[in-house]
């Protein structure tokens, strides 16, 4: 999985800090989105996949990348 | 074509007043984006696209072309709504710009330092309810005060003022006010606000909007300031008290699911996301179409006004096979647009989760023997306010 994050869409709402704090982050001063992990173990694939379901502003974007989806 | 049909603002079921009027799953089922008549004090009857499905819901308002339903306008008369530094009257650029000054002290993070003050703030509303004694009326006590205290350590309001801005919150809310009496109540409110932001400006505190003054000062003008720090009093104070009555009311209807919110703390996130989705205090969510849109295909014209019905959505069977119109603290949280969706999704959603986190448990906890002081039947539920909430509810232990 590679997940990639747009700063200039992020509205902050913090569902995917909340869901994924392995994966995303927020920046102190204005909790623009912050991607900890582009490639997250498998594990983790489908809490991602909810954060970028739930974004409000559609600011993350999940792709597959080789076999592992 | 046919009239459209006429819908109350809130459109609660009569007599289940956290259930959507029947009506609304009737338009949830029907094929077509239907066009409804609401009746409206503020706005006068207006016909507006109703939403009520899940996936609508979040297309729509995830959608630029759809602006807010109100926009500041400088001309009219000043009121808590119609004031510049209010997120709700700003669209596209200018809102953006606006809330990303305030979105940092809202984050997840920040949230979460706040915690043991909020703890405190709680604990003192429950020895005040103890000292209240059985009788008293839990949304004067504890629901509205809990989230006017948080705001007045947001907005750095001093402890010697906290009586008077909690009574002017509190009649600012009071529908059985005369008008003369709200006038002046506003007056005095964006008077005070006018002197907390000076101050600010001399020395910010160390709170959000002293924060706000430090970074932004300079981009923002006192008016825009005042006007934060009432959207801040205004969307913070009144939905929060309301998720606390509500929640309340349903969790003492369903002593199970009560224990479950006291007795297990690993529980309380997923509990709360439940509670929110089923009470959905901001129960509509209305909006204008700026320009042509569609949804699912269907069009939706220019200055269209567009209802969402967020209490609906919340409900929508197709989103799931799960029984939406049950409530079940413990199940995997479902998905819910009570704070919105898109760009203007709720700038405190993280900081009303914590309040209800907290102060929920610790009201159970510290009262096990909380029950309603009158008969059920008599519990006023506000069902046709913008807001849905419990206008009071007297409890005894």
């Amino acid at each position: 999985m590679n997940v990639e994050v747009d700063q200039s869409r992020c509205v902050a709402a913090g569902h995917c800090l909340a869901s994924v704090p392995e994966v995303f982050d927020q920046r102190d001063d204005d909790g623009v989105v912050v991607l900890l992990d582009e490639t997250p173990p498998e594990q983790q694939h489908e809490r991602v996949r909810e954060a970028a379901v739930r974004c409000p502003s559609a600011a993350i974007a999940v792709r597959a990348r080789d076999s592992s989806s | 074509m046919t009239e459209p049909r006429a819908l109350p603002i809130a459109a609660r079921a009569e007599d289940r007043p956290f259930d959507p009027a029947a009506e609304l799953y009737e338009l949830q089922r029907e094929e077509g984006l239907p066009r409804v008549t609401v009746p409206s004090p503020i706005l006068g009857d207006f016909e507006a696209v109703m939403i009520t499905r899940y996936e609508d819901a979040r297309s729509v308002l995830r959608d630029d072309r759809l602006r807010m339903g109100f926009v500041f306008d400088p001309e009219a008369p000043r009121t808590m709504l119609n004031q510049p530094g209010n997120l709700l009257n700003y669209n596209g650029d200018e809102h953006s710009r606006l809330r990303r000054m305030l979105t940092g002290a809202f984050s997840v993070k920040r949230v979460r330092a706040l915690r043991p003050m909020i703890e405190e703030i709680v604990s003192a509303r429950l020895d005040a309810l103890s000292e209240a004694g059985p009788g008293a009326d839990l949304v004067r006590v504890f629901s509205t005060p809990i989230p006017t205290m948080v705001i007045c350590e947001l907005l750095g309001v001093p402890y010697a003022d906290r009586a008077d801005f909690q009574h002017r919150a509190q009649v600012g809310l009071d529908v059985n006010t005369t008008r003369e009496v709200q006038i002046r109540n506003l007056a005095e409110m964006d008077e005070y606000m006018a002197g907390l932001v000076a101050d600010h400006r001399k020395q910010p505190g160390d709170n959000v909007l002293g924060g706000v003054v430090r970074d932004f000062g300079h981009e923002l003008t006192d008016d825009e300031l005042v006007g934060i720090g009432n959207m801040l009093l205004i969307a913070g104070h009144e939905t929060t008290a309301s998720m606390l009555s509500a929640s309340t009311a349903l969790l003492l209807q369903h002593p199970d699911q009560l224990a479950v919110v006291r007795d297990e703390p690993s529980k309380i996130d997923d509990a709360v996301e439940e509670l929110l989705r089923y009470c959905a205090p901001a129960t509509i969510m209305p909006r204008q179409a700026a320009a042509p849109m569609s949804v699912r295909g269907q069009r939706i014209e220019e200055g269209e006004r567009v209802v969402v019905s967020i209490l609906a959505a919340n409900r929508d069977p197709d989103a799931t096979e799960h029984d939406l119109d049950a409530l079940d603290v413990s199940r995997q949280p479902r998905p819910h647009v009570t704070f919105g969706h898109g760009v203007h999704q709720c700038l405190g959603q993280q900081l009303a989760r914590m309040e209800l986190r907290v102060a929920l448990p610790a009201l159970f906890d510290r009262f096990p023997t909380l029950k309603p002081a009158v008969p059920w039947e008599e519990i006023d539920y506000r069902t046709t306010a913008l807001v849905f909430g419990v206008r009071e509810l007297p409890v005894t232990w």
